[in-house]
Formats: structure tokens, sequence, C-alpha cells
């Protein structure tokens, strides 16, 4: 992302307004770089045509660790390296390790999908995020273009597209 | 823009734009901190040193400073362990049982009832980690840790054990679930902010900058977090009830207790919740966020707990009576009617028979009403964690050994340590972070309606 960017911004205020603005942009062949959002906004991922989220799939994966390494540990500790009676239970008492196992599921269940999470949304304290418009985090939403991505429809053109599907502002934006 | 809808009251109320909301809540946190804010914030902290004094005393001495004996020993600081974890329940079914039963009206209420839910299970820990005696060995009996003793691993059969695990995984997990929460705020305070303020919130929002594809994800994270902390936030108190009902002590030994303990923790905890958001939204003026509506709703998650706990001190006289052991049967009717009947009676009252008043709707809208019955809800709450555990130990199997427990200043030092500690944080939280979810109220100011105010 080193090389100069430039974006054509559309701002709208309202979330339905929005939600037509993205199909029609979309449907006039203009590539959406992403749209910026206050709140989310229920649909726009559909619109959008992104994927749905794989995320509660490695909710699961780690989920599934969490039981294999909580049974694991207490299979091992309890019954192989250092048995003992207690109350009169077996060795392997399994009714009794239930607890800590799910515990354990919900625990790396969380912590792997959230990191999961911030590595792929790239949040980090560190992160110094490309803010298009101030007000994005405020009561604005803003669907971001790329110019170098429609090298084939005129700048002009994009702008008057954004202008009839109901934007209130249409501004440039570049990076560096 | 603001929803009204014809049929139902709208949950934000004063017609508020989406400026309206990021203004009303991103404004405590921007301007200077008010006279009141500082008094509030004194006191506590004025508490928790007083308080630290006790603590200091019982870690250099040991908890020989408490007025437990052979008999009683396990007192006010196991009551006050199994209170504040009560308290900590409310933050986390607000904002994980509400988000998947679709109740919008928890999004002006989660932000803050998660932040107690944090800080009530940090007092909460802090009591069983102090009863260990010497905490800083705590970690070789609490985790499975190795050791020079062959290694010789903690005890998996053991609630108490269950209990390191469960209270650990909660905090862990309600954090997290807080912070997701709160980092699209924090970069609208970022967005908001110049300077110090601005770098200070910028890493605080982790680079948060709004994308549809982060939305959507987070979306997706907080759905299947809610779903994994619905069932932790009902383990939770059903593991701490397993430290008693897995014994043998008559009056502990009894199935019942998961289930009603889980009903206690969270009437206690909506208690607690609605006394601190009576004076937030007070001092902060947010009455347009936190209505009356919010108000009554938790004052009717009070009455059903309250009632289900009711119907359990029944069900466990009941079946004292029924299972015909003697000594089961004696340790209920010495709770009513034995040297510590006071406790079971102020239990009573507090419990079962204050919230029933809720039934009335001019008591439930009532501010004032609401206000008194939830710390008349909490003291009642504190006596029944306290007649559970000392009622049922003070009797021991030989009249020999029958004791009284008497709290020393440092059981009372210790437990003012950690009402000191938790103002303080809480009073910080209210300060330095937005009190109320403001992308979330976003998100319902216009779903719920059917006319838009612009």
């Amino acid at each position: 992302m080193e090389r100069d960017t430039h974006f054509i911004l559309g701002v709208y205020d309202d979330e339905d307004v929005l939600l037509h603005a993205v199909e029609k942009v979309r449907g006039s062949g203009v590539k959406i770089h992403e749209v910026y959002s206050p709140y989310p906004v229920h649909g726009l991922e559909h619109v959008l045509g992104y994927k749905r989220s794989r995320l509660p799939i490695a909710a699961f994966l780690f989920g599934m660790l969490g039981t294999s390494l909580a049974l694991t540990m207490q299979f091992y500790m309890m019954k192989f390296d250092w048995p003992m009676i207690i109350g009169g239970k077996d060795y392997a008492a399994f009714p009794d390790f239930i607890p800590v196992s799910f515990e354990m599921t919900v625990l790396l269940a969380a912590f792997g999908m959230v990191g999961v999470f911030m590595v792929s949304s790239n949040l980090k304290p560190w992160a110094q995020p490309r803010i298009f418009d101030l007000r994005i985090t405020d009561d604005k939403h803003v669907m971001a273009i790329d110019i170098a991505n429609n090298s084939a429809i005129e700048v002009e053109k994009i702008k008057e597209i954004l202008k009839s599907s109901g934007a209130t502002e249409v501004n440039n934006k570049s990076f560096e | 823009m603001q929803v009204t809808s014809s049929v139902r009251e709208p949950l934000v109320t004063g017609g508020k734009s989406y400026h309206d909301v990021t203004y009303d809540v991103a404004r405590q946190v921007e301007g200077k901190p008010t006279k009141l804010w500082f008094l509030a914030f004194l006191t506590a902290a004025g508490v928790l040193a007083l308080g630290s004094i006790a603590l200091l005393a019982t870690l250099w001495e040991g908890i020989g400073m408490w007025g437990l004996n052979k008999t009683v020993g396990w007192a006010w600081d196991i009551t006050n362990f199994v209170w504040w974890v009560g308290i900590g329940h409310a933050g986390t079914l607000i904002s994980a049982v509400l988000l998947l039963f679709r109740q919008k009206w928890r999004t002006s209420i989660n932000r803050a009832a998660e932040a107690m839910t944090i800080f009530a299970v940090i007092c909460a820990a802090m009591f069983p980690v102090i009863h260990m005696g010497r905490p800083w060995l705590g970690a070789y009996w609490a985790l499975p840790l190795p050791n020079t003793f062959g290694s010789l691993w903690v005890n998996f059969n053991s609630p108490l054990l269950w209990d390191v695990f469960a209270i650990s995984t909660y905090f862990s997990v309600s954090l997290v679930f807080w912070y997701i929460g709160l980092i699209p705020d924090f970069a609208t305070i970022r967005d908001r902010a110049t300077g110090l303020r601005k770098t200070i919130y910028g890493a605080l929002s982790f680079g948060w900058d709004g994308a549809a594809k982060t939305w959507m994800r987070y979306e997706s994270v907080s759905l299947i977090l809610a779903g994994l902390a619905t069932p932790l936030v009902l383990s939770v108190h059903t593991i701490v009830s397993f430290d008693f009902a897995t014994s043998v002590i008559p009056g502990w030994h009894t199935t019942i207790f998961p289930p009603y303990f889980v009903a206690g923790a969270i009437f206690s905890g909506f208690a607690m919740v609605l006394t601190l958001m009576i004076i937030t939204r007070k001092v902060f003026k947010l009455e347009d966020y936190i209505t009356m509506g919010h108000i009554e709703l938790m004052n009717i998650v009070i009455i059903i707990t309250g009632s289900i706990v009711g119907i359990a001190y029944i069900t466990e006289f009941f079946i004292a009576w029924y299972s015909g052991v003697a000594a089961e049967q004696y340790a209920f009717i010495n709770r009513a009617t034995g040297p510590y009947w006071w406790a079971y009676w102020s239990m009573m009252t507090c419990n079962v028979i204050s919230p029933q008043l809720f039934w009335f709707k001019k008591i439930r809208t009532s501010i004032v009403a609401t206000f008194l019955l939830s710390l008349v809800v909490n003291i009642g709450m504190w006596f029944e964690r306290f007649v559970i555990i000392v009622t049922s130990l003070h009797r021991d199997y030989l009249p020999s050994s029958w004791a009284m427990f008497y709290p020393t200043w440092a059981d009372i030092g210790v437990y003012l340590f950690t009402f000191g500690l938790f103002f303080t944080l809480f009073f910080l939280f209210a300060k330095f972070f937005p009190v109320i979810n403001m992308a979330e109220v976003k998100s319902v100011l216009k779903s719920s309606s059917d006319k838009v105010h612009k």
C-alpha cells in the first residue's frame, strides 16, 4: 500500500439509502473498494457480495482443541502420572473431568476466535488505519471507490452514479 | 434520526439523531471531571485505602486475623466471594443471553453491566485467594503446574478446582467480550479527539476503521461469544454451588443448589445493575437512553428470579423434612429458629417478600422505590449466602464443637476493601470509557421504528 491511492467517496446519511446505493453502484459496473459505517448495517455484506465469515469454524476448531487438551491433561495427571484414589472413585473419574473440560473448551474457543478476528481484520494497538472520513465513526456511511480499480469508467461518470444513488456528498480522498 | 413506532415505546427517547448519540456519550469522556465525580471517586478511593489496612494485616499476620474458628471455617470470606460472583452474573447475562434472544433494549445497558461484572469478579476472586493464607504460593495449589513433589498435581475431582477454572474462564471471556464491544466506540472518541487523547484512544481502538467486512466479522464474533458465554455464565454459578452441594454437610448437600444459585445470581446481579444505572443515568444525564422502560424490564427480571429463589427456599425446607434425615431436618429448623434466626428472616424478607412489591406498576416504575428495593435485594442476597454457609457449619456433628461466628475488624475491613475497589474501578470506567455502547444503540435507533426523524 505504499503507492499513491486515490479514492472517490460517496457519503450517505441513511442505511436504507446506502443498501440500495450499493446495489445500484455495483449494478452499473463500478467496483466498490469498501463501505464504512458507524454501526453494523444488516444486509450490507449481502449486497456487497461478501462471503459468510468463517470465524465460527475457527471457534469450533479452537473449542475442540480446548476439549482435547483438557481431557488429555486430566487423564494424564490423574490416571497415569500420579494415580490416587480420591473419594473411592476410579483414577480416571470421567464425570469429574467434565467441568474443567467445558471451561477449557469455552476459553480456547473464545480466545482463539477473537485472536483470528484480530489478525484477519488487522486490529492491533499500533495499527494505523486509513480513515476516509472522520464522520464514519459518528453518523455517516462512506462508500469508497478506488480509481485504479475502475480505470474503464471515467471519474466523472462514477461521481454521477454516486450522486444519483442518493449520496449527500461526493468527495475525493488520497493517501500517500 | 430517531425511530418512533405507533405500537411500541421507542428504546431511546428524546428524538435522538446518530450524532446526538455520539455527543451524549462522548461528552462524558471528553469533558473535565465534575465535582460530583471527584467526590464520588475520592470517597471510593478512601474506602479502598481504609480497607487495604485490613487486607495488609490479613496478608501479614495470616487469616487468624479473621473470626474463623475450627467449627466455622468458612464465613464472611466465602459469603463475600459468592455474593460478588453472583453480582457478576448480570452483565454477561444481559449482553449474551439477551443478545441471543434478540432483546434490543440491552444495547443501552450492556456496556456498564459488563464493566460491573468484570469488577465484581475481581472482588470475588480476591477472597478465595486470600483465604489460601499464603497467596504467593497459591498458583501451585490452584493450577496444574509442574513442581518438585513428583509432580504432585492439583485434584481434578475437587469442585474447588473446578471453580478456579470456571471463575478464571468467566473473567477472561467476559473481559474479551467487553473489550470487543468497546473497540468501535474507542474509535469514535479517537476520531473526535486531538493530541494525546487521540493517541491513547487510537491505541485502545486497535485501528478500527468501520469497514463493512470488519463489521461483518464483528457481528459474527459477538454472536459466537454470546453463544459461548451463555452456557458459561450458567456454569459458573453452578460450579460455585458445587463447592457446597458436593460436600456432605447437612444444609449444603442439596441437588437443588445449581439452579437455585443461578437464579439468585441473576437476581442480585440485576439489583446491582439497577443500583448503579439509576445513579449513572442521573449523574451523566442519560435518561433518554436508560429509560423507565429499561428499569421496568429489569424489575420484571427481578420479580421472576426473586420468585424462583423464594420457591427454592421453600423446596429446600420441604425436602429436608421429606428426606427423613434427622441431621438435615435439624439444620433447617436451626436456620429458622436457632441463634441465627435473624439472618434467616432478613434473607426471607429481603429476597422473597420485598421483590413481590414489583407486581405493582406504580412501584416498578418508580425510581426511588426501585433504587431502595435494589439495595434491599443485595442485602438479602448477602444474608442468603451467610445463612447457607454459617448456619450449616456452626452446629457441628458433636455438640461440644458447636460454635458461633463473630466477625473481627479484619473481616469487615477486607469486605470494605472490595467495596472500595469495586466503586473506584467503576467510577474510573464511567469517566474514561463510553458508558453506553454507542455503535449498538445507533444500530437500534432505526430498525425498531416505522417513522424516522431527521
